[in-house]
């Protein structure tokens, strides 16, 4: 471990040799071990301490100790002060201690992941951290990637291998990595023992798509790119093994080096009550001056006159030093308005609220076995309070399995669910999906709900079968049968996985293919097709085709792309199969389905002749090759036939449109993070309803260069305020400041009309994110309803959400599940990480965790909206409380010679020889009498049910604008406790400064305090709005403890044990028995509380708060109803959007049309065994003699190692 | 059934929370609201509610008999005397006539006032030993008593501390003429005029076989003409520690100006139903000097009702905050009314 944290000089360029641990040690690379936790044991009390005194509050306190040990002044004993402060600082070291147990073990678990690595000829089992630079360790498919490796070689041939960084990316299509020619023949352990190339490459970093070396081996320079790398955080696919070479290990690992720092979350409610409690500070020095200078005076005045009976101290010399002296205990003795104890409640409230957040049930995921996770217990009331959320997108808002979900097929739509009358129903549960077993090679989990298209197939319509075959054809899948029937499908994206499996099922099955034949089993019929060219796709063309030959010979080609593209390069005889096709993809588009346009093209063999000699020839040009293909392509992609359209469903998480919809309502604003293409992310965007065909516009930034960027955001923001005046409300936007509040800004920005989109990709965010454009950026992107950023970096994400933290001051919550989110989710205010998958990473780094995005609605509508509420009730109500106890002391200081005398029962005494006795009430008041039933409320209170806060978003806002507790807020809850105070002084002393029998102070002391208990219980109960068995109790168990208490305390056995400590003997009997007690205790209870009645009555009767009328009346519930149907009608309407979910690379076309992935095994059961390459027999050979274990099918997979 | 399934399947598994009403946030509650109906008629119950008892309070203070002599102007002479130090051991006598117009009915309290002396002053209140007045033999130097704790010579006083050595000493008899010639004392009673529990409890002699002898080596307190022990001669059960009028003392008041209880009416004879009116006469042994710092003192004869004594303040205060709430009731609730008939205007003509 503590190798871990060894700090070393920057590195210039790495060395490493493979096998060669003594070599490699020189350098002193980091080891493979990760620690994310903060202590150990040794460090953990000093590191800890600094932190904890880094709080104001706690040097606050440390503070009024000190002052309290020194004897003039302590009119209080050091006792009240220590005793709650090491209580505070012992609660929070150990809350501290346990958060970063958790982190050990988390990291000890990733630490101790098994992995085999090749030691001394052998390959053994090792724990991740055992992992040095420069050894070699064998992966096994579905296994993560431990640190970044360079692959050596792999199961497959030519060294490929195929990956998912999903983690690292977000993006969800396979990536294919490919190892250097002269190692990709190291398959075997003996060889791999033997190599001892070296790497000299660039020193760590966190690009995540660069990677620059160069491996020197036998004399020869290799160079190394990305292509060749794996990275930590990928998981191996499709693949049954591989090899590679440690490069970077642990905190150097690209995926390491983009996850931010951990940063100390605070909320700011506790930046806000570090703030007051510096005022009330000051407001403390300031009635100790006051006091001080009063009692500089009455000493000079009164006091020197009065020595007769009461000289000064030995030390005391000066009216002026007296009042110097009485500055001091004053601020001790006032120091109550900041008990420690509203630090211990505070801690104690958030602790419960996150209890209720791991109980609660309606964000347990019973599926993935999952109970929702508050794994930092201090964020709760900031949940109240977000404004904007930054989304992940792959497995955040989709689940990352791609369903092929409807079809068109020569203007007949398939795949609406329809009940018994024939209406459109929902997909759901009531159906049962087709039936196909009639074909022993479909995939058993694929599910299609509409019977009528299997009819069609079985009664042998041409066109849907001519459709299937185009799906199972037109493709670069790879297929694997383990065994006979048993087929695997590699996609390079799901997408195509999806449409080749809904062939299959449907019977045309795609069995095997080699460099230039697809073989298909159409109906149980095998047909082998000649491949005789593939056009692939890249992002320009945004289609692919293939030109097969027919076993009858006819030469065709099918295409499938994007609706924009395909449907300009029909052939134009149909017109209305066109318009009855384009109404189909309409109506898949509105409902958020990524749709496919399928074609086809007969080509005659003269024709396709002199085509393919004109492609041989350009593909053999030294130059310009691609603009030369490209214009080939085009030139056979016309006039061809439509066959159909599909539609594949992204699959959302369960209820994300929903959700999103709620979250809108509720004012916050949704931001979409993702690394995953641009089509895919407005796609997404679209289905889960962020992006609507309503809205105004969409603007799509894609510039550059940084001149077109700006370019292009001001152009959006040109329009938006354009459109903003042409409303005519005059605002101008270039002029607004940007230091405006963040509560100020959204009002104006929704001045802008209509609604707007931003969609905006990596490059771009790159230059916007530059400092001279960031608040650019920022002003343009928050007018927009609706953000999306693709292709974005780990980094990126955390830069999007600190520019909008930086500037907008608003609570931002980041949600993602993988790893390439931790460093956004440790950046935000609050993280959340998905969990119940299978990286682990995003959980441990956030804040929250759960299973499914849409308990992101339950976590802020309920348990935050609750939270929020109950600290700032709870807070309101404890300075109220404070403020009026402690106040008290303050007019009795005008009366007793400002001499520090308390008027409450504590006896102040001078520290020589103090006990705890003494402080009895002040140290109880705050412990025993009111801070219950205070707790109470502030765990259990609730102002709406949860339903309600689900139906009426728009309770959320209060949160957000930091109604409920602020600074004006608590100048109210101060200005009711000194009016408090003001009557529960001067009301006693009115009745006992003249005239009276009782005058005496200990009666005077036991009046104030009794009424002052009942005063804030009966207050208390005013705010407790929800009075559970639990508040009754500890409301009426603290008044009853509080007289129990009294007596005890003025009983005579105390007394007689301890007389100088219990001498208000027999007081509380005596005072207690006179009427008058009782009639001034209860007329200032109702002077007090009468007022506040008053003003809530009236505040709710004139100006109810929303909350308030939903508690009071259920009239405004249709209306939001109404409001809600709405939004999920929305985006119905249609524009069309293809999602050619494709990869945004090139495609794999060129590795299959070389027949480089190829097995030999498809490659032997293809009639065309055609050109077989001396590398194939290799791969025989090496299949043979290798030692590769036995291959486990890629679907059943094995699991890796995980927690 | 396929829900049920699920359920049944969500319960057994140990991670999933349990669904009690406590860990679900559902547990029975009362949701108290302020509705109108509930605030106006507590506003007026507990306004008229406050305006009776003010009323009663009023009318009780009103009943009490209470006559006030200031003594400090006419015992002048006395108090410039008293002002030096030296003349602690000379006797000073002086007379305060008063004339009561009316009979004072009933049980009468005789109580000396003292304005401008600082009982509450938080070094004042704390120069005392409970050990040593519990009759308990205590290191006086280590108590709070300092600066009266002990003399130079190391003598303990007792009892110690500033309250005790302070302590009210004058001395006052009350004599009624019956006629414009002869005079006879108003028999007044000096005990009972204490808390039962500060009498029993706080306060205890030390023991020994004579009382004089419990307080051997200690010395009276500076200011005091006799040692704690001869407080009162004639009544053991008031004497030393227990004395009724050093009880009293020692309970300090909590402001400034304060009146302590000093004698009541022994109804005998011709007082069986209180003072009858006519001339009276205080003598008064006077040994407490207030000038030195601008003090004043009086003498206070009162009848005590249920309420307390003469004091109007909480009876005022009651009627006051009864009247301000009754018609904060009525303005509340013409607001109210008000804003109702809006309400159902705007529900009326919705936009």
């Amino acid at each position: 471990m503590e190798l871990c944290a060894k700090k070393l000089p920057p590195e210039e360029e790495r060395r490493v040799r493979a096998n060669a641990r003594e070599y490699n040690e020189k350098f002193q690379y980091a080891s493979n071990c990760i620690k994310t936790s903060k202590y150990n044991i040794v460090t953990f009390l000093p590191v800890n301490l600094f932190e904890q005194f880094q709080e104001v509050a706690n040097t606050y306190f440390l503070f009024l100790l000190i002052l309290q040990l020194i004897p003039q002044i302590s009119s209080l004993s050091w006792f009240t002060t220590i005793v709650p402060l090491v209580l505070v600082l012992t609660i929070t070291a150990v809350k501290d201690a346990t958060d970063d147990y958790f982190r050990h073990k988390s990291d000890n678990q990733v630490n101790n992941r098994q992995s085999q690595v090749l030691i001394n000829g052998r390959l053994q089992q090792e724990q991740w951290m055992n992992v040095r630079v420069g050894d070699i360790i064998k992966l096994e498919n579905n296994q993560f990637v431990a640190a970044d490796l360079l692959l050596l070689c792999s199961s497959e041939p030519h060294g490929l291998c195929y990956i998912e960084t999903a983690e690292l990316d977000g993006e969800t299509n396979m990536k294919v990595r490919q190892a250097i020619p002269v190692t990709s023949q190291l398959g075997d352990i003996r060889k791999l023992a033997r190599f001892d190339g070296e790497v000299v490459c660039e020193p760590p970093n966190n690009k995540l798509d660069k990677f620059s070396g160069t491996l020197y081996w036998k004399e020869n320079k290799y160079p190394l790119s990305n292509q060749n790398m794996l990275l930590r955080g990928c998981v191996l696919r499709n693949s049954e093994w591989c090899f590679g070479l440690v490069v970077f290990a642990g905190p150097d690992t690209k995926l390491m080096q983009n996850s931010g720092r951990t940063k100390f979350k605070r909320t700011s409610i506790d930046r806000l009550m570090n703030t007051l409690v510096l005022w009330i500070f000051g407001f403390l020095v300031c009635m100790g001056v006051i006091l001080a200078i009063g009692n500089g005076i009455w000493e000079y005045e009164v006091g020197a006159c009065f020595q007769m009976y009461l000289p000064w101290d030995v030390a005391v010399d000066s009216a002026f030093f007296s009042g110097f002296l009485s500055f001091w205990s004053y601020i001790i003795i006032l120091n109550t308005v900041v008990p420690i104890s509203l630090y211990v409640s505070v801690e104690v409230i958030r602790l419960g609220h996150s209890y209720f957040i791991n109980w609660d049930k309606k964000m347990y995921c019973a599926q993935r076995q999952t109970p929702a996770e508050a794994r930092t217990t201090t964020l709760n009331e900031e949940l109240g309070q977000v404004e904007y959320i930054f989304s992940d997108k792959t497995g955040t808002l989709t689940q990352n399995i791609m369903v092929f979900c409807k079809c068109s097929i020569s203007g007949h739509s398939y795949g609406d669910v329809l009940d018994v009358l024939g209406h459109k129903a929902e997909l759901g549960e009531r159906t049962e999906p087709v039936d196909f077993s009639f074909n022993p090679l479909a995939d058993p989990r694929f599910r299609f709900w509409d019977p009528s298209l299997l009819q069609a197939v079985r009664l042998g319509d041409p066109h849907v079968h001519e459709f299937f075959r185009l799906l199972s054809l037109c493709h670069t899948v790879m297929s694997e049968e383990k065994s006979e029937g048993e087929l695997y499908y590699k996609a390079q994206s799901p997408d195509e996985g999806a449409l080749v499996t809904a062939a299959r099922n449907f019977g045309f099955v795609f069995r095997s293919r080699t460099p230039k034949t697809i073989t298909v089993q159409e109906l149980g019929r095998a047909v082998t097709y000649q491949l005789l060219a593939i056009l692939d796709f890249n992002n320009v063309r945004k289609r692919m085709s293939v030109i097969v030959r027919s076993p009858e010979g006819r030469i065709r080609l099918y295409c499938k792309g994007a609706d924009t593209i395909l449907l300009e390069r029909l052939h134009p005889a149909h017109p209305e199969l066109l318009n009855v096709t384009t109404d189909h993809l309409n109506e898949y588009a509105g409902d958020g389905l990524r749709t496919l346009v399928l074609a086809y093209k007969d080509l005659e063999e003269g024709y396709y002749e002199g085509w393919a000699e004109q492609l041989l020839r350009a593909s053999v040009a030294p130059e310009g090759r691609e603009d030369r293909l490209a214009r080939l392509y085009e030139e056979v992609e016309q006039d061809m036939m439509l066959l159909g359209a599909t539609a594949i469903e992204d699959k959302l998480q369960q209820g994300v449109p929903e959700t999103i919809a709620l979250l809108t309502l509720a004012n916050i604003k949704i931001w979409v993070l993702t690394g995953d293409k641009q089509e895919t992310a407005v796609n997404i965007g679209y289905s889960c309803k962020m992006l609507t065909d309503d809205m105004t516009e969409v603007f799509l930034v894609t510039g550059h260069t940084v001149l077109e960027v700006r370019e292009e955001l001001r152009k959006a923001r040109e329009k938006m305020l354009d459109s903003a005046r042409a409303v005519g409300n005059g605002f101008c936007q270039e002029k607004l400041p940007l230091s405006a509040p963040a509560s100020g800004l959204p009002a104006v920005l929704e001045a802008v009309a209509g609604e707007y989109a931003l969609v905006i990709n990596g490059h771009s965010l790159a230059h916007a994110l530059e400092a001279d454009m960031e608040l650019e950026f920022l002003e343009t992107a928050c007018a927009c309803k609706a953000v999306i950023c693709c292709r974005v970096t780990p980094l990126q994400k955390a830069q999007v959400v600190e520019l909008v933290k930086k500037h907008k001051k608003a609570v931002t919550l980041a949600i993602g599940d993988g790893a390439n989110d931790v460093s956004m989710i440790k950046t935000a205010h609050i993280g959340v990480g998905i969990s119940g998958q299978e990286g682990i990473q995003a959980v441990l780094a956030s804040d929250y965790s759960f299973a499914q995005f849409r308990f992101l609605q339950r976590l802020l509508l309920v348990h935050g909206r609750w939270s929020y509420l109950r600290m700032c009730k709870f807070l309101c109500y404890f300075f109220y409380k404070n403020f009026a106890f402690t106040m008290v002391h303050f007019w009795f200081g005008f009366f007793c010679g400002f001499s520090a005398q308390g008027c409450l029962p504590p006896r102040l005494t001078p520290l020589s020889r103090q006990t705890v006795y003494d402080q009895y009430f002040i140290t109880l008041y705050n412990i025993v009498y009111t801070s219950l039933p205070v707790l109470a409320m502030g765990v259990f209170d609730q102002d709406v049910t949860e339903q309600r806060s689900m139906e009426y978003p728009k309770l959320y806002e209060p949160g957000q604008l930091n109604l409920l507790f602020n600074k004006r807020e608590f100048f109210i809850c101060i200005a009711q406790g000194i009016y408090a105070s003001v009557l529960m002084f001067f009301i006693p002393y009115g009745v006992f400064a003249d005239g009276a029998q009782l005058a005496d102070y200990q009666s005077f002391a036991v009046t104030v305090a009794t009424s002052l208990v009942i005063v804030v219980s009966v207050q208390i109960g005013l705010d407790t709005g929800f009075w559970t068995a639990i508040n009754h109790f500890f409301i009426w168990g603290s008044l009853a403890v509080y007289f129990a208490i009294l007596f005890a305390m003025h009983s005579d056995g105390l007394f007689q044990m301890f007389p100088n400590q219990f001498r208000f003997v027999g007081n509380a009997q005596n005072t207690l028995a006179q009427p008058t007690v009782w009639l001034t205790i209860t007329l200032t209870t109702v002077v007090c509380i009468v007022p506040v009645v008053a003003f809530r009555f009236l505040k709710l009767d004139l100006k109810p708060e929303l909350s308030d009328t939903v508690r009071y009346t259920q009239l405004v519930r249709k209306k939001q109803r109404a409001q809600h149907r709405c939004m999920r009608r929305v985006g119905r309407a249609g524009s069309r959007r293809s999602g050619y979910a494709f990869s945004h690379q090139e495609g794999f076309g060129e590795l299959i049309m070389s027949g480089k992935n190829m097995r030999l095994s498809s490659l032997a059961l293809s009639s065309f065994a055609a050109r077989s390459s001396a590398s194939w027999i290799e791969t025989l050979r090496k299949k043979k003699g290798g030692d590769s274990p036995a291959s486990s099918p890629s679907g059943g997979g094995d699991k890796p190692l995980k927690g | 059934m396929k829900n049920k399934d699920n359920q049944s399947a969500q319960e057994s598994n140990p991670r999933c929370p349990d669904s009690s009403a406590f860990k679900q946030q559902k547990l029975p509650a009362w949701k108290p609201k302020l509705t109108a109906s509930t605030v106006l008629s507590s506003f007026f119950v507990i306004g008229l509610f406050c305006l009776l008892v003010g009323i009663c309070l009023i009318l009780s203070a009103r009943s009490v008999n209470e006559i006030q002599i200031d003594y400090s102007d006419v015992c002048l002479n006395c108090s410039k005397l008293r002002e030096s130090s030296s003349n602690w051991d000379k006797e000073c006598n002086c007379f305060a006539h008063f004339t009561l117009q009316e009979n004072m009915p009933g049980d009468i309290f005789m109580y000396y006032r003292l304005q401008n002396f600082y009982q509450n002053h938080r070094r004042y209140v704390l120069s005392r030993s409970d050990a040593q007045l519990l009759g308990q033999d205590v290191n006086i130097q280590n108590s709070y008593c300092a600066p009266f704790a002990t003399y130079p010579n190391g003598t303990p006083m007792a009892p110690c501390g500033a309250i005790a050595n302070s302590m009210f000493n004058d001395t006052v008899q009350l004599f009624y003429y019956v006629n414009s010639s002869t005079a006879i004392q108003v028999p007044l009673l000096k005990n009972g005029n204490s808390w039962w529990s500060d009498k029993n409890v706080k306060f205890r002699n030390p023991t020994s076989y004579n009382l004089s002898s419990a307080f051997a080596g200690t010395a009276r307190p500076p200011y005091w003409q006799k040692p704690a022990y001869l407080l009162d001669e004639k009544d053991e059960r008031n004497n030393g520690y227990i004395n009724d009028d050093l009880i009293v003392w020692m309970r300090v008041s909590a402001f400034a100006t304060f009146r302590n209880l000093y004698r009541r009416l022994s109804r005998t004879n011709q007082f069986a139903d209180g003072l009858p009116a006519g001339n009276y006469t205080f003598h008064i042994t006077y040994n407490f000097p207030v000038t030195k710092f601008q003090g004043k003192k009086q003498l206070v004869l009162s009848t005590i009702t249920w309420s307390g004594g003469s004091n109007l303040f909480l009876g005022i205060a009651y009627t006051v905050s009864g009247a301000v709430i009754v018609l904060a009731g009525f303005v509340i609730a013409a607001i109210h009314l008000k804003r109702r008939k809006k309400k159902t205007y705007f529900q009326r003509h919705p936009k």
